[in-house]
């Protein structure tokens, strides 16, 4: 930008940028804060530092039970998501066909939908089919809503490929198997991993749909849901940071190999 | 066209036939069971139209249909309006390292529960809390902001500012520097430019991040729920609990539609203006 800078009117949007971080991430340092404080009702001035909310979760058998459900659900979820959210990207990178519209909708629209909405149909449908309240409805329920997040990132690593890549390959006497395992999925190596990060994460994540469909098989975003609706206990700080943490990891992850592999490429 | 070969349909079929079958068919789905009867407690299939007139002839249902499409079209308009200054100084006063920055730092919320964030919010909002007690400590207050409208706003502003402001970079990114820079050479005015170069050449980005705020506060039911105390219900509180509370799933399949049909009109309308006239 040039001649029109003042500086007052810049500063006064830089600050009101600083405000919006601050907003969107109180609730999130304060969660940090509150879990290792000593108070149950955590106020100005703030208790001592403590870890016991820690040690709460840490010796409560359904918390673990919770954390196993949840890594287990997010691990098959995001093989499944990844898998199914390649040949999406693939298909719409290579192929044009009739309907190819409807084809897109139907992959990319899930996570438009409210989250109560889709949670109550895949209720109704899946103990109709004698489904629910088992650790697969959780899959697929998440699956439908993940893959389309594992479809965007891959689409967007094939767009970053050179076009003549393939057909060099198939000139070379490659059929389109070998293409595929020698050629494409090697190239879109960083975006299989990171969709797999991220998809795992969003997984992790998800309460809604989890607790309409699940029965006793809680996992812990569900649980934490159960603490909200009974007793207040800032266990919930605990387990929330907690489940950040492994959040944050997965996704730095998923960025390195998304920095490294765009670096290659230039 | 040629017959589409056995390595196509091995990509692109998996996707397809679960979106078909565990996406596709559930909506539709909901839509039959709408009709269907509750007899001792198990779902009949029926072809009733009683559960939609029983619901749709309530004032609990109207009321709390009022209730939601009010406090989204108020969560739309205010994270809109807190979210362009930002986006604007994101976009056009942010060195490119600063920017990319920024907008990493913005992603993270999504990896968060929004749950979490929610219980932290009754924490800061609640009478003896954190804001209250940094007032009190001023000498302000104290304000009851739990289990207000003003704390389901704030829930549901946290849930769509980091994706409101986001959108509508994106969308500013693509603003032609050209016409900005012709607009300033021409000695058009700060805010003028804002408002009649970058706001219509956005219109389009920026209009879908305001039906994404909408889409997104209309279905929430954390917010409403545990910032703002849930009674008298919204939409989405009264789909959980007339889910939860038995088997009366074909209301609850009713109300779903009648949000599912709020939501398609309403996106429908958004997209159709903002693409009206965009030649000119």
């Amino acid at each position: 930008m040039t001649g029109n800078d003042n500086r007052l009117i810049n500063g006064a949007l830089k600050l009101h940028i600083a405000v919006c971080v601050v907003f969107i991430f109180a609730p999130i340092l304060g969660s940090f804060v509150f879990s290792l404080n000593s108070d149950r009702f955590p106020s100005l001035p703030l208790g001592h530092f403590s870890t016991e909310w820690y040690r709460l979760i840490w010796e409560d058998p359904f918390v673990w039970a919770g954390f196993l459900n949840t890594v287990l659900v997010g691990l098959i979820v995001a093989v499944i998501a990844t898998v199914l959210g390649f040949g999406g990207a693939y298909t719409d990178f290579r192929y044009n066909f009739f309907g190819k519209n409807v084809y897109l909708a139907l992959a990319l629209l899930p996570p438009t939908i409210p989250v109560v909405i889709m949670g109550l149909a895949m209720l109704a449908f899946l103990s109709r089919v004698n489904l629910s309240g088992s650790a697969i409805s959780i899959i697929i329920a998440h699956g439908v809503m993940c893959s389309p997040f594992a479809m965007a990132i891959i689409r967007l690593r094939l767009s970053q490929m050179d076009p003549d890549l393939e057909a060099a390959s198939w000139n070379l006497g490659g059929n389109e198997w070998a293409t595929l395992r020698h050629v494409i999925i090697p190239f879109t190596k960083p975006a299989i991993f990171a969709a797999l990060f991220i998809t795992m994460a969003v997984s992790f994540d998800e309460f809604a749909v989890a607790w309409f469909v699940s029965g006793l098989n809680e996992t812990l975003p569900v649980k934490i849901l159960g603490f909200l609706q009974g007793q207040v206990s800032p266990r919930i700080n605990a387990i929330g940071s907690l489940a950040f943490l492994s959040s944050i990891t997965l996704i730095i992850l998923a960025q390195m190999l998304l920095r490294n592999s765009t670096k290659e490429k230039s | 066209m040629t017959r589409p070969s056995l390595f196509s349909l091995t990509l692109a079929l998996p996707l397809l036939i679960w979106q078909l079958a565990f996406f596709a068919v559930p909506l539709l789905f909901l839509i039959a069971i709408s009709f269907w009867t509750v007899r001792n407690f198990q779902m009949m299939p029926d072809l009733n139209f009683g559960n939609w007139e029983r619901i749709l002839t309530r004032g609990t249902f109207w009321d709390a249909y009022a209730r939601s499409a009010i406090l989204a079209t108020a969560s739309t308009v205010l994270t809109s309006v807190i979210a362009f200054p930002a986006a604007y100084a994101i976009s056009f006063k942010l060195s490119e390292r600063v920017k990319q920055w920024v907008i990493f730092v913005l992603i993270i919320p999504f990896f968060t529960s929004y749950l979490v964030r929610i219980y932290a919010l009754q924490v800061f909002l609640s009478d003896g809390g954190i804001i209250n007690a940094a007032l009190g400590m001023l000498g302000i207050g104290p304000f009851g902001m739990l289990n207000t409208t003003f704390g389901t706003l704030v829930g549901m502003v946290t849930l769509c500012l980091p994706l409101v402001i986001l959108l509508q970079v994106f969308s500013l990114n693509f603003v032609n520097r050209d016409l900005v820079e012709a607009a300033h050479n021409l000695r058009c005015g700060r805010l003028r430019t804002v408002f009649s170069v970058i706001v219509p050449s956005a219109r389009v980005g920026l209009v879908i991040a305001a039906l994404f705020a909408f889409i997104l506060s209309f279905g929430d039911f954390v917010s409403p729920l545990y910032l703002g105390g849930g009674n008298p219900p919204t939409l989405s509180i009264l789909i959980t609990d007339i889910t939860k509370s038995g088997q009366q799933w074909p209301r609850a399949a009713v109300v779903a539609l009648m949000m599912i049909g709020t939501l398609l009109t309403v996106a429908f309308a958004a997209i159709t203006y903002a693409y009206k006239e965009r030649g000119k």
